[in-house]
């Protein structure tokens, strides 16, 4: 559905993104994930057409972004980071402006309208003008906009940036849902959300892809250490050096105060020593109240990825 | 083609009576040429509307840039421009719909002023044919403003730089006529040549002169190439 090849762009002299390639298959939904300025945006104007690569090339549904912009726009639903929308529109004349340039016939554009609304859960606010909703509103609007015309691809750049946690639930399982029928290409630096959504994830940096995996994947393949918190009654220093005696203990941190602390228990990987330290923690007696295992989290592996580049 | 672009002069057109600006914009035009066309009437005790064309036409190199600066600098501004110019629409469409957006805004000022030459038939027996005329030419005047205008509103996102730069460009293309007479022969009848102001005043007196006519379009054509070749080249900036 998307192939891209090395897209390579510049702003002036600054290197936005080098070399890029990669492709989505039909139905796919990829996560872009990395630090700000990593390229995200900018790889995602030249599938969009807002703006064209320096050098390499792209297609769309098949149709070259460059020689065929036009057939490559209507298979597009793009919702770019600024969220932008007419403010001084109500939502309903601002999905319908989008469905007349869209090239929608009326019946079709106005059933539509009505769907994605309630899609979206923005029916309620059809006739307010955009400037008097908040910014989660908005977004969804934004997101209603793209999915209007029914494209085959969706492009969406942040899509949850700066809106409350219940719309962003809502957001994540449209685009969930929206990912059965479309290829969607969604960007962000919020890691739990690609993990959350995506099947397959980019991870960029300095304008290029450092990785190309599935979440479960790419935690298997960095995996280095194992985290185990433990929640521990007694005094902090005398515990910490107890837990450390543990065989296959690498570190030990104290977090919190008082005299109820939690531990943070870094160990080798594939050994489970949480029956170990357990029986230490007691045997010492000290009264144990929790203790977790934490897998390494796309976080992590994202930190590493992009760390690993500076150095 | 004609669809995309009546339904952005259709946004374009509702916005433009939807907000402040326009309203202000034609509430001073009102009474700028109210107050030009009664004090011409009353002195000269004249059935004409030459006050109204003379101060109408003069306020226009003012306010024509002031419809205009919002069209693409806004759009710049706000962000909008990305998801309009990522919809499968042509430049020269949005182009298009955004200047007839304006002039239908023009016509509407125009339209209001009508009232000048009933009073005239009201109180008098005016000459029907350079009111007209006198029309035509102001509102292609006005057209030539707007084309120039939107221009300049695509070089920023500032609105108020986009004033600066229209207003500096028609008042050049208005005034170098009268620069004319120090310029010297040669280069007088060039710049005579280029002025807006010496093809209007024949329009006030009943004539349609054809020069006048493809001067008019011409110059709007060339700026409206220019915007589009100016959005075309803000894809590469």
């Amino acid at each position: 559905m998307i192939e891209a090849e090395n897209l390579t762009k510049y702003y002036g002299t600054f290197l936005a993104i080098d070399d890029v390639s990669f492709e989505v298959g039909k139905g796919e939904i990829v996560g872009f994930l990395g630090p700000n300025g990593a390229g995200k945006t900018t790889t995602m104007r030249i599938l969009s057409g807002f703006m064209p690569p320096t050098s390499g090339t792209a297609r769309v549904a098949g149709h070259d972004i460059h020689s065929q912009s036009l057939e490559a726009r209507k298979c597009i639903g793009y919702l770019p980071e600024t969220v932008p929308i007419y403010k001084d529109m109500t939502v309903e004349g601002f999905l319908r402006f989008y469905g007349k340039i869209r090239g929608m016939d009326k019946r079709r554009r106005e059933s539509r309208i009505q769907e994605v609304m309630q899609l979206c859960r923005i029916e309620g606010y059809a006739r307010t003008y955009i400037h008097k909703l908040s910014k989660g509103y908005r977004q969804l609007v934004g997101v209603s906009q793209a999915i209007l015309h029914e494209p085959d691809v969706l492009i969406l750049d942040e899509p949850t940036i700066g809106i409350d946690p219940r719309q962003v639930v809502q957001i994540r399982q449209l685009i969930k849902d929206l990912g059965q029928e479309h290829t969607v290409i969604i960007s962000t630096h919020i890691l739990a959300e690609v993990s959350m959504i995506c099947e397959r994830i980019m991870i960029m940096d300095h304008g290029k892809i450092m990785a190309v995996d599935s979440a479960e994947n790419l935690s298997q393949r960095l995996k280095g250490a194992q985290k185990i918190e433990i929640e521990v009654k007694g005094p902090a220093e005398s515990i910490a050096s107890r837990l450390r005696d543990v065989k296959g203990v690498f570190e030990v941190t104290i977090e919190g105060s008082g005299d109820q602390r939690k531990f943070a228990v870094e160990c080798a990987p594939g050994e489970d020593i949480r029956d170990e330290l357990a029986s230490a923690v007691v045997e010492s007696g000290f009264s144990l109240l929790g203790l977790k295992s934490y897998e390494m989290s796309v976080e992590d592996i994202f930190l590493k990825l992009t760390n690993r580049e500076e150095n | 083609m004609v669809r995309n672009t009546l339904a952005i002069a259709g946004r374009e057109f509702r916005v433009y009576f939807g907000s402040p600006p326009a309203y202000l914009i034609t509430a001073v035009f009102l009474v700028i040429t109210g107050y030009g066309f009664g004090w011409t009437s009353v002195t000269y005790m004249e059935t004409t509307i030459q006050g109204f064309l003379g101060w109408g036409s003069f306020f226009l190199l003012f306010l024509g840039p002031a419809l205009t600066m919002r069209l693409f600098a806004e759009e710049e501004k706000m962000g909008t421009i990305e998801l309009l110019m990522t919809s499968p629409v042509r430049d020269i469409e949005v182009v298009l719909g955004k200047y007839l957006a304006s002039l239908g805004t023009l016509l509407m000022m125009l339209a209001i002023t009508l009232y000048y030459p009933l009073l005239l038939a009201w109180f008098g027996d005016p000459d029907w044919g350079p009111i007209a005329s006198g029309y035509l030419g102001i509102f292609l005047i006005g057209a030539v403003f707007l084309s120039i205008g939107i221009f300049s509103s695509t070089l920023t996102s500032n609105q108020i730089v986009a004033y600066v730069v229209g207003s500096a460009i028609v008042l050049v293309l208005w005034f170098i006529g009268q620069a004319a007479g120090v310029a010297g022969d040669k280069v007088g009848v060039v710049f005579r040549y280029i002025s807006i102001s010496s093809y209007f005043p024949a329009f006030g007196r009943g004539i349609i002169d054809t020069n006048a006519l493809i001067y008019f379009l011409s110059i709007i054509a060339v700026f409206l190439f220019l915007t589009i070749r100016s959005l075309e080249t803000r894809r590469w900036r």
